[in-house]
């Protein structure tokens, strides 16, 4: 009874803090219930035994989309864009009572679910030898079914590529906007410099030990483009021009790494074949090739277009 | 042990439909585009948590993997999905002032 | 399908993996545009005949990839209408990029590298990988992503001209795109609940009218048609179209929304036909015909070329969601089966090849003329014959008149509504091409009158580029004439319901 007690006040707590984060007042607010409820959201996760997706869920889902949304409002109320709600009060209830449905009618479609069906993980289990790994979850994503890894990391590519794109004619070429807060000698300076050594062996870490437990090149290539990222907003490190070539070369890096250890694969026979006795390996490898493209990627997403060249601390 | 009425997955699943039907009513309910990107990603959460709880209803066979990785690369999209559209809309009020769409604006519209 | 085909090598790795190497040359260094477009407009088409060619011989190919079968794995599933399609995005995608060369590409070595010229081309190259990837795959997660990738590749191509009109057209398409991704993934993610797989063909072998079933279609058909810009949703279509520039609109009016459409088609007819009911295909054609109808109406009030030919888009594409209904109606009476099904498809086909000739048309208008206003048109025929005469062709094709791929696709879905008794939809084809006329009808008259020629106010076209329009509307024009090879082509790994019928 135990666990489905506590697992009832999690639900509920989740549905709670869902509930403030669409409906606040303030966009403020609902950015930062909506933060939390992605940290409740990873503690769910961990509930349902996938370590992998809270680690996901808590540094993209909570983390770095959190703090995309941030960064936006910052930016948003510095160009004063208006913030106040209009709409009638019958619109909304006649929305509320359309959403209720259509939930209603998905719960009822989980209602309707065989409780008793196994899914993939006995197969899984059965040639988790053979793919070279030992996290069942890694080895879905990285062997059974890579292909969806690959395309998965050029959609972070396609992102990317529509960000810069958005940036003015004028300010090609340039720095990311990122604005950095930090006094000299203050607290966030101080985390600038100490944090990010740790933080880079958290994110080697967790890469390296995706292998066996839970981990991977996602969550460890978040966990770099945030210490990146802090290194940035406390102006120990500058956000590099965007049409710097190595900049470029990392971006594609994974991707491309990955792409062509598929190709040699084809060549052979099958695409994206992973012989078992040298899986392992070159599953570390992708990763390692993933990671750097990752986190590159992630960061450049969070600084957004590029901006004019203009001294620290200034861009619009 | 008495017979539970509902099962922890089942619980997880009911509570991503709630969260798909909260964050359907935040997506078209306002009209600020940042609480509608927000509203989208609470679908999207939502939509997550559905497809995971499917994994755990064995759970003596332990946890389905195939639903967790297919999760983690959903996360990953909705995270590029919405990296663009914040680019997207602080474009758009740098061109035009505000953050809403132009015929949602008060006096807006053509 | 169920059959397993011995290793065929590389071959539709290739289709995916050029276009990639392509976007991530062309991410690394610019200048490499040029090259980059010439050998992948030369080399992708190629292998997209190579592969059909292939399906052909081997009567349709299903393939693990990395040696996982599923329903561990996926598998690549490719059957005649696949390789139609990927022939078909190899045939446009090669015209626009070769029609945007000097658009976005360095025009001299030493020119400085531009914003948009900088993101168009990786940009066109990663929305081709994503639409063979699309046609090629047989998992409907992998659909999933793959959809995603084209979505977002679309969204960042509307915006790409960086005006504030564009950027909320884009917003506003990213919003029902990425929600009706979200309807898709939730359907799959129950079918796998269900049924412990995503491979379409197991999935077919599994599966019963069931409700949890019943819902997921459901919510993967709203969804995808969310993307087609079915009726009721089809707001955001047009600004979006026409706010983008040229190439870009040929490729999101020409081939985007098809990608949605073949998903919708291979989830009724090839995974869950026995679940469609009565209500649904029906459902589907109401809408259809409400497109149809409204998207003409609006075509034929607008001012601006561009925005016809994107309200154009609106009612083509209702045209598709007829054969829901129609699959499957009086076959025995027809000396061709399935006439219905394939009819719709060779639709696809020809407006994808006659919508991007027009679009590209509409780019040489606006360059000849700087702007794109039709009463501005006067006299352009006698100033640019080759791109009137395409944009001609195209509405040919448009409008249904013999002998085009849109004449071909029409009949077959006149005669299955004949045959079956259901004139309704026979009316709703037959207004719509009158519709067609109308809305084309005042672009061309004005640009064959005749008035004081005023050389001055055209600036030159290069012929090479007026050319490429001509070819693509051509070649919608050839499908018609040369019919029968698309309609055997289609026939290779056809699904059942196409003959039989949604229940």
């Amino acid at each position: 009874m135990m666990p489905l007690a506590f697992d009832l006040f999690l639900c509920g707590l989740v549905l709670a803090v869902a509930v403030a984060a669409v409906s606040g007042r303030e966009l403020f607010g609902s950015i930062v219930f909506f933060i939390v409820y992605g940290l409740l959201m990873a503690l769910a996760w961990v509930r349902l035994e996938a370590v992998d997706v809270a680690l996901t869920e808590a540094a993209i889902g909570a983390g770095l989309t959190g703090l995309l949304l941030v960064g936006a409002s910052a930016r948003l109320r510095r160009l004063q864009a208006p913030e106040e709600e209009t709409g009638s009060r019958k619109a909304r209830a006649a929305t509320a009572i359309a959403c209720l449905s259509i939930a209603g009618l998905i719960g009822a479609a989980v209602l309707l679910l065989d409780p008793r069906a196994p899914g993939l993980a006995p197969m899984v289990d059965c040639s988790l030898a053979e793919s070279g790994v030992g996290n069942p979850v890694t080895a879905v994503l990285l062997n059974f079914r890579a292909y969806d890894t690959l395309l998965e990391s050029t959609v972070l590519l396609v992102a990317l590529l529509g960000v810069w794109s958005l940036s003015d004619e004028r300010s090609w070429g340039g720095h990311g906007g990122l604005r950095q807060y930090a006094r000299p000698g203050g607290v966030l300076a101080t985390f600038g410099r100490t944090l990010p050594a740790i933080g880079l062996i958290i994110g080697v870490y967790l890469v390296w030990a995706g292998s066996k437990q839970p981990g991977g090149a996602f969550q460890g290539g978040t966990v770099l483009a945030a210490v990146w990222l802090l290194m940035a907003v406390a102006g120990v490190a500058d956000a590099p021009r965007v049409s710097n070539r190595l900049l470029r070369l990392g971006l594609v890096a994974g991707p491309a790494l990955f792409l062509a250890i598929g190709m040699a694969g084809a060549m052979a026979g099958d695409f994206l074949r992973l012989p078992p006795e040298h899986a392992g390996n070159l599953i570390l490898l992708i990763e390692a090739g993933l990671t750097v493209s990752v986190a590159v990627t992630l960061a450049l997403l969070v600084v957004g277009p590029p901006q004019r060249d203009l001294p620290h601390g200034e861009p619009s | 042990m008495t017979e539970m009425p509902v099962s922890s997955a089942q619980l997880f699943g009911l509570c991503g439909a709630a969260l798909i039907g909260i964050g359907l009513y935040g997506f078209i309910a306002h009209r600020h585009l940042l609480r509608r990107l927000v509203g989208f990603n609470v679908i999207g959460s939502g939509v997550f948590l559905l497809f995971g709880s499917t994994g755990y209803r064995r759970v003596e066979l332990g946890a389905d993997p195939v639903p967790q990785a297919l999760v983690i690369t959903g996360v990953v999209v909705a995270v590029s999905a919405t990296a663009l559209l914040v680019a997207l809309i602080i474009r758009l009020a740098q061109l035009t002032g505000s953050a809403r769409l132009p015929e949602e604006s008060p006096g807006g519209g053509r | 399908m169920a059959f397993f085909e011995a290793s065929e090598g590389p071959w539709p790795a290739l289709l995916i993996g050029v276009p990639l190497l392509a976007a991530f040359t062309a991410i690394v260094t610019w200048r490499a545009a040029r090259l980059l477009i010439w050998s992948g407009a030369a080399v992708v088409p190629v292998l997209s005949v190579v592969l059909l060619a292939r399906v052909i011989h081997a009567g349709g190919l299903r393939l693990p990839i990395g040696g996982w079968a599923p329903p561990l794995g996926i598998a690549f599933a490719v059957d005649g209408l696949s390789a139609g399609f990927i022939v078909v995005t190899g045939l446009v995608m090669a015209g626009v990029l070769l029609f945007a060369l000097p658009q976005f590409t360095a025009s001299a070595p030493g020119a400085a590298e531009s914003r948009a010229g900088y993101a168009f081309v990786p940009l066109v190259f990663l929305a081709w990988a994503a639409l063979n990837a699309l046609f090629l795959s047989g998992d409907l997660f992998n659909l999933y992503v793959a959809l995603e990738l084209l979505t977002l590749s679309a969204v960042a191509l509307v915006a790409i001209d960086g005006r504030s009109g564009t950027i909320a057209a884009a917003i506003r398409y990213a919003l029902f795109g990425l929600f009706g991704s979200l309807a898709y993934l939730l359907g799959a993610a129950l079918l796998y609940a269900v049924h412990g797989t995503l491979d379409m063909a197991l999935i077919a072998e599994r599966a019963t009218a069931d409700g949890a079933t019943v819902i997921a279609g459901a919510l993967m058909t709203a969804g995808l048609a969310a993307k087609t810009a079915l009726f009721p949703f089809h707001a955001w279509l047009p600004p979006a179209h026409s706010g983008a520039p040229a190439p870009a609109s040929a490729i999101l009016s020409g081939l985007v929304p098809k990608a949605s459409f073949y998903i919708i088609v291979r989830i009724w007819f090839d995974v869950m036909p026995q679940a469609a009911g009565t209500i649904m295909p029906v459902l589907l054609g109401v809408l259809g015909s409400c497109a149809i109808i409204y998207g003409s109406v609006l075509a034929i009030r607008q001012e601006q070329l561009k925005l016809v030919i994107a309200y154009s888009t609106v009612a083509q594409l209702g045209y598709l969601f007829l054969i829901f209904p129609l699959a499957g109606g009086g076959g025995e009476p027809q000396p061709w089966a399935a006439g219905a099904w394939t009819g719709g498809i060779i639709h696809a086909f020809s407006h994808a090849l006659a919508k991007a000739a027009m679009f590209l048309c509409a780019g040489l208008f606006m360059e000849a003329l700087g702007h794109d206003r039709i009463a501005g048109l006067r006299g352009a025929a006698h100033h640019l014959p080759l791109t009137v005469f395409a944009f001609a062709l195209a509405g040919v094709s448009l409008m249904g008149l013999p002998p085009s791929g849109g004449f071909t696709a029409k009949y077959l879905l006149l005669t299955a509504s004949f045959a079956g008794g259901q004139i309704g939809w026979a009316i709703v084809i037959m207004v719509g091409g009158l519709l067609a006329a109308l809305y084309l009808f005042r672009p061309l008259t004005y640009a064959f009158t005749r008035r004081g020629l005023e050389e001055r106010e055209f600036a030159r076209v290069p012929r090479p580029r007026q050319v490429i329009p001509l070819l693509l509307a051509g070649l919608s024009i050839l499908l018609g004439i040369a019919s029968a090879a698309p309609y055997d082509i289609l026939q290779i790994g056809r699904p059942h319901a196409a003959v039989e019928g949604l229940e």
